[in-house]
C-alpha cells in the first residue's frame, strides 16, 4: 500500500444528496464518511472498502470487480483526499474510503502486449530489448513502485529487466495483480506488469532447475508403471476401498 | 486490529502454543483423525448440507425427481434470458470451430491445446480474460511426484475425501496427468516453488496422505492463470477472446449436437450468435449464489451459468446436492468476511484452535468434515470466539508456522495472507486470524467422462462447471489440477471433433420446449438464469430505482 500522509481538512464536505435515514447495523449505528464517487457525493459506512460503497451507494459493477479479495486486479483505483494534492493508487476491494476521498475506477488500463514464441526466445536481456524497448527509457523516477497497490519494487525489477536479470525480475514481481497502476502512472510509458510477466516465464521455463523426481515419474507414467495398481483400486467396491483408504499411512 | 474483549482468548491461544509445538514436533498427528463413523456423524449434524431445507427435489429436466441443492433448483427452474423466436440462426455472427465459454484456467488451457491441434476458438467471457477463481487459489495443486508417491495412492486419496462417490475413470486421469501438468505448467513458465537441491516443494493438504501439494508461494492461481493467458494472448490468430460477453444459452442443431452459442454484450446490450463445431463449458462453480446465505470465497462473476444453459439443453447433472465450505474462510475483520485463508496455512503446521487454545480436531481432515467440527465448535459446544457483527469463528495459529518453519516463513511463502491482515493491523506473524466457513465449490457439475465429453454430442465441459471427479467432496489442490487436466483434455478432443463434424441446421427449439416443461410442471415463477452477476444494492436504493426495469439480478 502506498504510504499515506494525513492531510488536513480543507473542510468538512457537504453531501448535496439526501441523506439516508440513520443506519444501523446489529442495533448500534453506523459511523458513515461522505465520498465522491465520480464526482458526485455518497454517504457511506465510514468501515466499507471501496467497492463495498460503490455498492453500497446503489452502483451495480460491471467493469471494475473481480475477485474481490486482491488476486485478480479488476479494480485499479485513483484518488484524491482533501487538502491534499497526492494522487492516490489502490484496489478498490481492498482499500478503505475515508472522510471526503474523490474516487474513480479505471475500468481498463490500454496496454500493449506484443505477441511471442516462448520456444523462440533467449533468457536474457535481448528478450526484453526485442519486446519490451521502451523499459530502456526508464528514468528511474520510482513513481510505478509508489503507485503499486502490493508495495512491490516495480522500478527495481523494470531496472532488472534492463541487465537481463530475469530471476530479479521474477522475484520482485512475483506477486504482481496486472492492475496496471503501475503503466498508468509512468512517464516513460512502459507496461511493466507484461515486463514482469515475460521475466517469470523466462525463468520458469529456462532456468528454475529442473527436478530429476519430476523426469523419472514421466517416463514411469509412460512406461505404464502403475497400471497394475489402478486396474486393481478401480476394481474394488466401496467396502474394499474404504478399509484400504482408512488403513493408509500417512507421510 | 482485535477488538479488546478478545484479548483473554488471544492470551490461552498463546499460553497453549509451546505445548501444541511440542505434540507437533513429536511428528504424531497433533489430534486424532477421525473414524469413518465420527466424520459421518460431524457431517450429518453440522454440515450446511444436511440441513432439511439445504435440498429439494427438481421438477423438470434430465435430473427429474432428483433432491438437489436449493438454491440450484430455482435456477434452473427459471426462465431463459432470450426469445428464441428473435434470431436467425441462418446467419451467425461468429463462425469458428471451437466456442469457449469462461476464461478462467480450464478455458485457457482447452484453448491452447485446441489451438496446437490446428482449431480455431472464440473464448466467450462475462468479464475478462482470466476472471475466474482459478486466479483466486493459493495454496497449491496436488500431483504426484516423489518417490513415496505413486499416483495411484493420489486416486486413493481423491477417492476417499469423495466419499467414494468419485467416478473412476476420471480419478485416474485426474492423478495420472498430475505430473505431467507440472511438467507442461513449467515449460510454459509456472514457476514452481523448490527445494534447494531441485526438488518439488511439496506440502500436505487436508485429506492427503502424502505431500504432494505443489505451489508458486500463495498466489499460485495467479502465476498458473496469467502464465496460461500470456500463451493464449500469444495466439490471436488462432484464439478470439470476447470479453464482457458471456454465453446465456446454447444452440443446437437439428441432430441435437452442440452447434455453438447466444452472446450477451453486457455492456451493449446486444445479443449475438456463434456458430461453432464443437462447444466447451469452462464457466467455473457457483459461489455467487450465496447458497445457505453463506458468505464465499468465490470470484465475482460465478454464478453457475454454464450449469444452467448445459440443463436446458439436456446434460445431465452429478451430485448437484453437494456444496462445499472450505473450513478457513475470513471471519475478521468484517470487510474481508469470507476470503479465503488457504489451506496451505494448515498444511505448514497451522493448528485451528478454540477460544481456549485448544486442538479440537485433526488440522487436515477432508474440508467438509473438517468445516462441520468448525461448526459444532462454535455452535454446539459454545467455543468458538464471536466478532462485534455476531460472526462466529476458530482461532487458526498463524504464528506456530514461524516458530516451526522458522521467522520470516510467512513474509516469504504466505505474502498474499500477510498482506490481506497487515491492512486491517492484524500481524499473522505474531496473532492468529479467526475463520469460519465460507461457501467455496460446487462438487458436483454437468456430469462427463475422461474424456470430457457429455450426453451431448459436441458438447464438452471441463473444470469447476464439470461434476463426477470430486465426487460429493473435493480436496485442496486438485480443482487447479483438474482445470489443467480437463482443461487439456476438452481441448483435444473437441478439436478432433470438430474435424469431422458437419453441422445440421441450428435450433433453438430446445429453449421453447424447456419453457414449455416448465409450464407443465406449473412453475410459475419471474426468476430468469443465468444470472450473470449478483447484486448488492441496497434494498433502499432498490426501492427508489422506480422506472428500472430489473432482469434477474440485473438492471
Amino acid at each position: 500500500m502506498t504510504p499515506k500522509k494525513k492531510a488536513p481538512a480543507r473542510k468538512k464536505s457537504k453531501s448535496p444528496m439526501p441523506v439516508k435515514s440513520k443506519v444501523e447495523k446489529h442495533g448500534v449505528p453506523v459511523k458513515m464518511v461522505t465520498v465522491f464517487i465520480m464526482g458526485k457525493s455518497h454517504r457511506v459506512p465510514a468501515e466499507a472498502t471501496i467497492m463495498g460503497a460503490i455498492e453500497y451507494a446503489g452502483y451495480q459493477i460491471k467493469r471494475g470487480a473481480g475477485c474481490r479479495e486482491g488476486f485478480c486486479g479488476a479494480c485499479a483505483t485513483v484518488y484524491r483526499l482533501p487538502g491534499d494534492y497526492k494522487i492516490y493508487t489502490g484496489l478498490a476491494c481492498t482499500t478503505l474510503v475515508e472522510e471526503g476521498m474523490w474516487l474513480s475506477q479505471l475500468p481498463v488500463i490500454p496496454s500493449q502486449k506484443p505477441v511471442y514464441d516462448i520456444e523462440k526466445l533467449e533468457p536474457d536481456v535481448t528478450a526484453f530489448q526485442v519486446l519490451y524497448p521502451e523499459i530502456f527509457r526508464c528514468v528511474a523516477c520510482n513513481t510505478c513502485t509508489k503507485a503499486c497497490p502490493q508495495s512491490l519494487e516495480v522500478m527495481d525489477y523494470i531496472q532488472a529487466a534492463i541487465r537481463g536479470d530475469i530471476e530479479k525480475v521474477m522475484d520482485l514481481s512475483f506477486d504482481c495483480l496486472s492492475c496496471g497502476l503501475c503503466a498508468i502512472r509512468c512517464p516513460a510509458e512502459i507496461v511493466h506488469y507484461n515486463v514482469g510477466i515475460l521475466g517469470r516465464r523466462l525463468y520458469g521455463r529456462y532456468l528454475s532447475p529442473k527436478s530429476p523426481e519430476l523426469e523419472k515419474r514421466l517416463r514411469e507414467i509412460k512406461e505404464k508403471k502403475f497400471d497394475k495398481d489402478y486396474k486393481k483400486l478401480m476394481a474394488m467396491n466401496r467396502d474394499e476401498l474404504k478399509k484400504l483408504y482408512y488403513a493408509r499411512d500417512t507421510e | 486490529m482485535y477488538p479488546a474483549y478478545m484479548k483473554g482468548s488471544l492470551d490461552l491461544v498463546e499460553q497453549t502454543r509451546p505445548k501444541r509445538l511440542e505434540i507437533q514436533k513429536s511428528g504424531k498427528p497433533v489430534y486424532p483423525p477421525m473414524t469413518a463413523e465420527e466424520r459421518e456423524n460431524v457431517l450429518q449434524r453440522f454440515h450446511p448440507d444436511y440441513k432439511k431445507e439445504a435440498r429439494r427435489v427438481i421438477h423438470i429436466g434430465p435430473n427429474k425427481g432428483e433432491s438437489i441443492t436449493t438454491e440450484v433448483a430455482d435456477m434452473l427452474e427459471a426462465h431463459s434470458r432470450i426469445e428464441p423466436e428473435l434470431f436467425d440462426l441462418t446467419q451467425p455472427d461468429y463462425e469458428t470451430d471451437i466456442l469457449i465459454i469462461g476464461a478462467g484456467g480450464a478455458g485457457c488451457a482447452a484453448a491452447i491445446i485446441a489451438m496446437q491441434k490446428g482449431a480455431k476458438s472464440i473464448i466467450s467471457t462475462k468479464l475478462r480474460l482470466g476472471d475466474a477463481n482459478s486466479m483466486m487459489s493459493q495454496g497449491g495443486m496436488q500431483a504426484a511426484v516423489t518417490p513415496q508417491d505413486p499416483p495411484s495412492r493420489h486416486y486413493l486419496d481423491v477417492i476417499g475425501g469423495g466419499h467414494f462417490d468419485n467416478k473412476p475413470d476420471l480419478v485416474r486421469a485426474l492423478t495420472e496427468d498430475g505430473p505431467d501438468v507440472v511438467k507442461w505448467l513449467e515449460d510454459l513458465g509456472v514457476v514452481w516453488d523448490k527445494n534447494p537441491d531441485h526438488t518439488m516443494y511439496v506440502l500436505h493438504g487436508g485429506g492427503t496422505s502424502r505431500k504432494r501439494m505443489h505451489s508458486c508461494r500463495d498466489y499460485t492461481g495467479a502465476i498458473i492463470l496469467r502464465t496460461l493467458m500470456d500463451e493464449v494472448r500469444n495466439h490471436s490468430d488462432k484464439i478470439t477472446i470476447l470479453e464482457f460477453m458471456p454465453t446465456v444459452d446454447l444452440i443446437l442443431d437439428h441432430k441435437g449436437r452442440c452447434a455453438g452459442g447466444v452472446l450477451y454484450n453486457l455492456e451493449t446490450e446486444e445479443y449475438f450468435t456463434v456458430k461453432a463445431k464443437a462447444t466447451i463449458i469452462t464457466t467455473g462453480g457457483y459461489g455467487r449464489l450465496h447458497i445457505r446465505g453463506f458468505d464465499t470465497t468465490n470470484h465475482y462473476g460465478a454464478t453457475g451459468d454454464g450449469l444452467i444453459m448445459a440443463y436446458r439443453a439436456g446434460a445431465k447433472l452429478l451430485y448437484m446436492d453437494s456444496v462445499q465450505y472450505h473450513p478457513t474462510g475470513a471471519s475478521f475483520p468484517e470487510q474481508i468476511a469470507g476470503f479465503l485463508i488457504t489451506e496451505k496455512i494448515r498444511g505448514a503446521g497451522g493448528q485451528p484452535v478454540n477460544k481456549h487454545g485448544e486442538l479440537f480436531v485433526f488440522p487436515r481432515e477432508p474440508r467438509d468434515v473438517e468445516s462441520a467440527a468448525f461448526i459444532r465448535e462454535c455452535l454446539e459446544r459454545h467455543n468458538g470466539t464471536q466478532t462485534p457483527s455476531g460472526r462466529w469463528g476458530i482461532w487458526l495459529d498463524s504464528p506456530l508456522i514461524e516458530i516451526i518453519q522458522g521467522a520470516g516463513y510467512l513474509a516469504k511463502n504466505f505474502p498474499a495472507m500477510v498482506r490481506q491482515f497487515i491492512r486491517y493491523q492484524i500481524d499473522i506473524t505474531k496473532e492468529p486470524m479467526l475463520v469460519y466457513p465460507s461457501l467455496h465449490y460446487q462438487n458436483g457439475g454437468i456430469e462427463i467422462n475422461a474424456k470430457s465429453e457429455t450426453n451431448i454430442p459436441g458438447l464438452y465441459v471441463a473444470g469447476e462447471a464439470s461434476g463426477g471427479v470430486h465426487g460429493r467432496n473435493r480436496l485442496m489442490g486438485n480443482s487447479v489440477l483438474d482445470y489443467n487436466v480437463f482443461g487439456r483434455r476438452a481441448g483435444k478432443h473437441a478439436a478432433e471433433y470438430s474435424k469431422h463434424v458437419t453441422l445440421g441446421k441450428l435450433s433453438l427449439e430446445h429453449i421453447t420446449a424447456y419453457e414449455n416443461e416448465l409450464k407443465k410442471a406449473r412453475i410459475k415463477t419471474d426468476r430468469i438464469a443465468p444470472v450473470l452477476l449478483p447484486s448488492y444494492t441496497p434494498e433502499d436504493v432498490r426501492k427508489r430505482q422506480l422506472t428500472a426495469h430489473y432482469e434477474g439480478t440485473l438492471r
